[in-house]
């Protein structure tokens, strides 16, 4: 764990907004978290991305203080979440997977009520309305009901109403699940200006170009556990998305033959900069050669290769460094978690 | 211990974030200047259970007015909820009324519609579980709950808004009554006691409805309890006596506590009635009472447990 025994508070301290050690919970005979840990720095945004069923959710609730846990301990903004849940309500927002808003009042009675309901009188609750409407790009549809809105429309409305308070931490449990391209981009900016404000964001997808977009730090977590943290390769720290797909992936590299005739020059030249074990792999049909590169030598190899063949009088279509994506990522993660469970 | 009021800037535990996020530019500067995060403190002084129980019953204020303003947004619902009566009183009154003799030349109409409030009241169950059923499935529930307010007041403003809706609902009923030539015949006071039972009922249910809402696993579960709903309000003495009936189901009928309030407020309206000679027909003003009382001992702490439970 990356808390500093004796220094942080076990609830999470200035450092980190969000702490978890060893979550379980079970569902009947269903283990849902099997000693998660989590620690979510100040001020970021963190994904959470696994499979469906894979925890998420549970983990969320049990954070929000929605769910209690079945053993281990969490905090959030620096309160436990079992003996302070009110103190925990009062320091984060919860957008849930589906809209929580009312859909006969209007956008604008939505967020007076649940500023109401979040204790700031009647005054300060519409005064804060106002703001927020604004600042989610909803003054002009502040009179309507939401059930008449757009689905991105509708989670903006729904964001708005999770940030009432301001809260130090805001969860986002799958914020554009269901939401055409065009809603997604509107959640996806909404929430952006929200970190510039300085909340910590929590957030769980399965998208995994969701969480490339937004997130600063990714944890995977599969079959209750957190894979990445776990993972050697990141020396117990949760990874940066480009930090996870140099260490799982390496780059790759790629080069487009133009004339078939090159092709054996051309795997022997990207042979020699491939990471140990990886073979080259050609693609007859387009002329695509492709390999491994050992992690952070890519624009090293890239560079050796470009030159090799240039000297040898080659040239090609095209030739580049490719970075894995997450979903290879996270195929290779949740895969080592399987062999080394068999 | 920080209590609901005092404990206040806990969600914004550096002044910046807060009022940064609240100074968009649109945002006046007096609300920034007191940070959005800091709740109301209306009771300048008082224990903490004092402030804890103004709370309680502010939230669930909020509450009961969400579903003021939904009436006010759909006045429409009203008719629908109340479709089912009003077109058995037409039926029974109009249609069946002339074919109907429940004995001792009672007019059909006297003995039909306080039955008819009864059922109304015995009905009104599936629009509590609806509700809640609605605010569990759209995560609303689970908003209420993640929120620093009350947790009571979810479950205390579904009460008091069910309470009052009903009330509206005998309100337009009893005018439906008086235009059809109903009358009662009690004085004031009986009147009153009379629709204050009727309540009474529906406030014992509304414990079932939030019981079998959170037990409901979606809409059209809920939706179902129809099935349990028609049975409960007719197989009693809302339209016909139990006497009437087979032994055994005359006997069902008899102890179906819409069948005790059907004839307490008949007697109380002044309305003559036949009832029989059984111990239960003839406590019906005390069973009036007692039933939904035993009803609300049995259901309102289940109701809370399972409420309670969402968080297992």
């Amino acid at each position: 764990m990356t808390t500093t025994p004796g220094e942080a508070p076990p609830a999470g301290g200035r450092e980190f907004s969000v702490v978890a050690q060893g979550l379980r919970k079970n569902y009947g005979d269903k283990r849902a978290l099997d000693g998660l840990d989590l620690a979510v720095p100040r001020g970021t945004v963190f994904g959470l991305l696994g499979p469906n069923g894979a925890g998420k959710t549970t983990a969320v609730r049990i954070l929000c203080t929605l769910s209690r846990a079945d053993g281990g301990s969490a905090g959030v903004g620096g309160h436990d979440v079992t003996s302070r849940p009110r103190e925990v309500r009062r320091s984060i927002g919860l957008a849930g997977q589906h809209p929580a808003v009312d859909e006969i009042m209007t956008a604008r009675q939505n967020l007076e009520m649940f500023g109401r309901l979040f204790h700031l009188g009647r005054a300060r609750a519409r005064l804060r309305a106002g703001e927020l409407l604004e600042q989610f790009g909803l003054s002009d549809a502040a009179g309507q009901q939401p059930k008449n809105f757009s689905g991105g429309m509708r989670r903006r409305l729904d964001l708005a109403s999770s940030m009432i308070l301001a809260p130090e931490v805001l969860f986002l449990d799958e914020p554009t699940t269901g939401l055409d391209p065009r809603g997604r981009s509107e959640v996806w900016q909404a929430v952006r200006s929200l970190t510039e404000t300085g909340t910590t964001v929590l957030l769980t997808t399965h998208y995994l170009d969701e969480a490339d977009k937004l997130a600063d730090r990714i944890a995977v977590i599969d079959r209750g556990r957190n894979v990445t943290d776990s993972s050697p390769a990141f020396g117990g720290e949760t990874p940066t998305p480009a930090a996870l797909k140099r260490a799982i992936g390496g780059d790759r590299i790629e080069v487009m033959a133009r004339e078939a005739a090159d092709m054996p020059d051309i795997v022997k030249a990207v042979a020699r900069v491939a990471a140990e074990g990886s073979e080259p792999e050609t693609e007859d049909a387009t002329g695509r050669i492709h390999a491994s590169v050992p992690a952070g030598e890519g624009v090293a190899a890239l560079t050796e290769v470009a030159r090799g063949l240039q000297e040898a009088g080659i040239t090609v279509e095209d030739i580049g460094l490719r970075r894995p994506t997450l979903d290879e990522v996270f195929l290779t993660l949740t895969r080592e978690k399987q062999e080394a469970a068999a | 211990m920080s209590s609901d009021v005092t404990g206040t800037v806990t969600g914004t535990t550096d002044g910046t974030t807060a009022a940064t996020a609240a100074g968009t530019p649109g945002g006046t500067a007096a609300a920034t200047a007191a940070g959005p995060g800091a709740p109301l403190p209306p009771p300048a002084h008082g224990s903490a259970g004092e402030r804890r129980l103004y709370w309680a019953l502010a939230d669930c204020w909020t509450v009961v007015r969400r579903d003021l303003t939904h009436l006010a947004k759909q006045p429409s619902v009203i008719a629908w909820q109340l479709g089912f009566p009003i077109v058995s009183v037409l039926l029974f009154v109009f249609v069946f009324g002339s074919a109907m003799d429940v004995g001792e030349g009672v007019d059909y109409k006297d003995y039909a519609m306080p039955g008819m409030f009864a059922m109304t009241m015995a009905f009104g169950f599936m629009n509590t579980a609806m509700s809640v059923v609605i605010d569990k499935e759209r995560g609303v529930t689970d908003r209420f709950r993640s929120m620093p307010m009350a947790p009571s007041a979810v479950v205390t403003g579904r009460g008091v808004s069910d309470v009052l809706h009903a009330a509206l609902d005998l309100l337009v009923m009893a005018g439906i009554a008086l235009v059809v030539g109903w009358r009662s015949d009690g004085g004031l006071f009986a009147t009153v006691y009379a629709f204050a039972l009727l309540l009474l009922l529906r406030f014992s249910l509304i414990w079932v409805g939030v019981w079998l809402g959170l037990i409901a696993p979606n809409q059209e579960v809920a939706g179902n309890l129809f099935a349990v709903a028609f049975p409960f309000g007719m197989i009693s003495s809302v339209f016909t006596p139990p006497s009437a009936m087979p032994d055994w189901l005359g006997a069902i009928a008899m102890w179906n506590p819409v069948s005790a309030t059907s004839n307490a407020v008949r007697e109380l309206y002044g309305n003559p009635l036949p009832v029989g000679s059984s111990w239960i027909e003839q406590n019906s003003a005390l069973m009036a009472v007692v039933s939904p009382l035993v009803i609300t001992a049995v259901f309102l702490p289940l109701a809370v447990r399972k409420f309670q439970r969402l968080s297992a």
